[in-house]
């Protein structure tokens, strides 16, 4: 069940493509990881889905059907470049921000007095957005986000601007909304939080998809059969030597205070994970540490990226 | 509630709560009141100068005759030389020397009378003393003679042409000064109504332009329903404050003129004072102005003028970044504002209903402002009809145009655009 479906979206600003038929699907109840490098058209993307830029061709479904006007009330968007009225008061912007987005004036408040107990904010409501700190500035951005319980947050580099407690807080305030329900589009340059948070991922390079799937998946399919391997022994080289006989084997870095030798064992085809384990028991060697090398997404998003140019 | 009507306001609220907006609002009739007595009070101070004047005037055809007041004294330096006396007149610091020639005719038709002076003299002096001694110098004549005065006066009439136009009503040299006055001063109130919160208009979508928050406001509302906001609340705001001036204005206008008035009917026009039969055909002829036609008109006008040229504002503060990025743009905005207030003040006032004030009250972009000036003189109903009607179809147009720079500069960054771009945008 998709809750974002995306067809063929393409886009040019004069003769410069910014989005090339683009297409995905983001299923519901999900987090969904838009990465991308710098001017790939991720910002392009998100304004098209917020419907502040048309696109020249393509469709857009949201829970199955086209995507209306009046579908902005059910999106909270939560721009890279955050913004409010300086010198409004907190409790008026949030209001305002909010029946903007279809609440009435109760129900708005309520779900205010909510968010402020639930992200520890008290007795702020009255002070204006100038005399408030970056951090808690940007508490009040996220609670202008969320307020209008969009089931679609599209939330551009949300963890900017806020210090490791703080992005904490947020993050699990993320994966919260996603158990009561919300679906959510995050792009972000910092890859630990696509790690943490994402179940799927598109990337986007030179205004193509070039990469998308579930992480799971993805990464699956990036694994290249490689595994850490740490071990004591005092004829560690010439162990060293024997694998290198049998499998390719490269030194490698990684944090292991025991072992004296730390190599990357590639397998080799129709070897299998315990061949490997096999032959190193069998040297009587002892083995402090052996794990599969999985790419980080981080890895696969420079390698994409440089694969295509 | 609509968006639309949140926004106005929100816009609305944030104007009028600016700390700036309600001590502008209270303050200036205060301020302005202020001026005009200290205006009148230093203009009544520079006149309590006393002046005393040396008098050569050998035959005394005229030093009798020259009474002293508060402001002028006379002191005969006849029996000395004239030039010993224009010294003494030098050395004792006297204002000037006021010589009278010996005269040989016994009536004098055209005396070479001269006024010898350190500083130029004050034109006022030089007429009050000429009228002065023309007076003394033809009743002399009349006497010489053998004309009686007071015969001589009685023959005498005044004429005053009973001036009306030819729907009968009554107009006079007063009333067409009136005119003036309250055309212009409607007219030149529009223009700086215009400039004043256009400008607001403009510093508004920066702001929110700068400070981002309008990526937003534009993912739940449409951009043009944002800058229509805008610019009607803003407007708002405008005419909250014009209707506090107007009520603040009249009431301190009231009070002063009943504190003033009784006492020193002159003080606010100490150089020539008027008396109060003149006060009294003043407030006449104000009262004889079609005054609620020129308020409906100012309040029509205003609207239609202030719509045309804050979206001109609200494009402009789109396309830039900051306020000093604004000025190349500022030009249309000025020029059109300045060509009103000029053509209003040189041809209206010389020729209400002229070619060049009828054509320029029409072209949209100065017809508020020409249109208000030549009101008060009398313009046909269906005259004005036309003009709103131009204006307000041009409104439209140039709010629609607007949008269209509006919607794409406020997520454009970085670079001022040219002309040529915006033009590029219009044809989007």
């Amino acid at each position: 069940m998709n809750l974002l479906e995306i067809k063929g979206l393409t886009k040019k600003y004069g003769d410069k493509l910014a989005l090339d038929c683009f297409s995905f699907k983001v299923p519901k109840n999900s987090v969904f990881g838009l990465l991308g490098p710098n001017g790939a058209g991720k910002t392009t993307l998100i304004r098209i889905l917020n419907q502040i830029t048309q696109p020249d061709s393509g469709e857009i479904y949201l829970d199955d059907r086209p995507l209306k006007p009046k579908d902005v009330e059910l999106i909270g968007y939560l721009p890279e470049e955050r913004g409010l009225y300086k010198s409004m008061k907190v409790v008026e912007q949030i209001i305002y921000l909010a029946q903007l987005k279809g609440m009435s004036k109760k129900d708005a408040k309520k779900r205010m007095l909510y968010w402020f107990d639930r992200l520890n904010i008290k007795g702020w409501g009255n002070k204006k957005i100038e005399e408030l700190s970056k951090g808690m500035a940007q508490k009040i951005q996220f609670i202008v986000t969320v307020i209008h319980n969009p089931p679609l947050l599209i939330l551009d580099e949300p963890f900017s601007g806020f210090d490791p407690v703080n992005a904490n807080l947020i993050k699990n305030e993320i994966l919260t909304l996603k158990e009561e329900g919300a679906t959510i589009i995050l792009s972000t340059h910092r890859m630990e939080n696509v790690e943490e948070l994402c179940d799927n991922i598109a990337l986007i390079h030179k205004s193509k998809k070039v990469l998308d799937g579930p992480v799971k998946t993805i990464k699956n399919n990036y694994r290249t059969q490689t595994y850490e391997v740490g071990f004591q022994s005092e004829r560690a080289e010439e162990i060293t030597r024997q694998l290198s006989n049998n499998f390719t084997v490269q030194p490698a870095y990684f944090k292991n205070i025991t072992a004296q030798a730390k190599l990357h064992v590639k397998l080799n085809d129709h070897q299998s994970t315990s061949s490997l384990l096999q032959f190193l028991i069998d040297t009587e060697v002892e083995i402090t540490h052996f794990s599969e090398l999985v790419p980080s997404i981080n890895d696969i998003f420079i390698k994409t990226v440089e694969q295509h140019g | 509630m609509g968006n639309l009507s949140l926004i106005i306001k929100r816009e609305y609220l944030a104007r009028i709560k600016n700390k700036a907006f309600i001590i502008m609002t209270f303050l200036s009739p205060l301020l302005v009141v202020g001026m005009i007595f200290l205006v009148a009070y230093l203009s009544s101070v520079n006149n309590d100068e006393k002046k005393i004047i040396a008098l050569h005037d050998v035959q005394e055809l005229i030093n009798k005759e020259l009474p002293n007041t508060n402001q002028l004294a006379f002191v005969d330096f006849s029996n000395l030389p004239l030039d010993q006396a224009i010294m003494r007149a030098d050395k004792e610091n006297l204002y000037g020397l006021l010589y009278v020639p010996a005269l040989e005719d016994a009536a004098i038709s055209n005396p070479n009378i001269e006024f010898f002076a350190k500083e130029a003299p004050s034109s006022f002096l030089v007429s009050d003393l000429e009228q002065k001694i023309s007076r003394i110098i033809t009743d002399t004549n009349l006497a010489n003679a053998g004309i009686d005065k007071t015969q001589m006066q009685q023959a005498q009439t005044k004429v005053n042409l009973q001036i009306e136009d030819f729907d009968g009503q009554s107009t006079s040299k007063l009333a067409g000064y009136v005119k003036m006055v309250f055309g212009g001063a409607a007219g030149y109130l529009l223009m700086m109504f215009i400039i004043i919160y256009g400008n607001m208009v403009m510093r508004s979508v920066i702001e929110e332009k700068t400070n981002r928050i309008v990526e937003i406001i534009i993912s739940s509302v449409k951009p043009f329903q944002l800058m229509l906001g805008k610019i009607t609340g803003t407007s708002l705001a405008g005419l909250t404050q014009f209707l506090i001036w107007l009520i603040l204005g009249g009431f301190l206008l009231l009070i002063s003129s009943s504190l003033i008035a009784p006492n020193e009917p002159g003080i606010a026009s100490a150089a020539t004072p008027v008396n109060s039969d003149e006060m009294a055909l003043l407030f006449q002829n104000i009262m004889a102005l079609p005054l609620f036609k020129i308020s409906l008109s100012f309040f029509i006008y205003f609207i239609g003028g202030y719509f045309l040229y804050s979206a001109i504002y609200a494009a402009i503060g789109a396309a830039v970044d900051s306020e000093t990025d604004t000025q190349q743009f500022m030009f249309p905005i000025i020029i059109p504002l300045m060509l009103g207030i000029y053509v209003g003040f040189f041809t209206v006032i010389e020729n209400p209903h002229g070619t060049v004030a009828t054509l320029f009250s029409h072209i949209p972009l100065t017809s508020p402002i020409v249109m208000l000036m030549r009101i008060p003189f009398g313009v046909a109903w269906w005259e004005v009809l036309i003009s709103l009607s131009i204006l307000f179809a041009s409104v439209f147009f140039v709010i629609m145009m607007a949008a269209k720079i509006y919607r794409i500069g406020i997520l454009m960054y970085g670079k001022k655009p040219t002309y040529k771009e915006l033009l590029k945008w219009l044809k989007n």
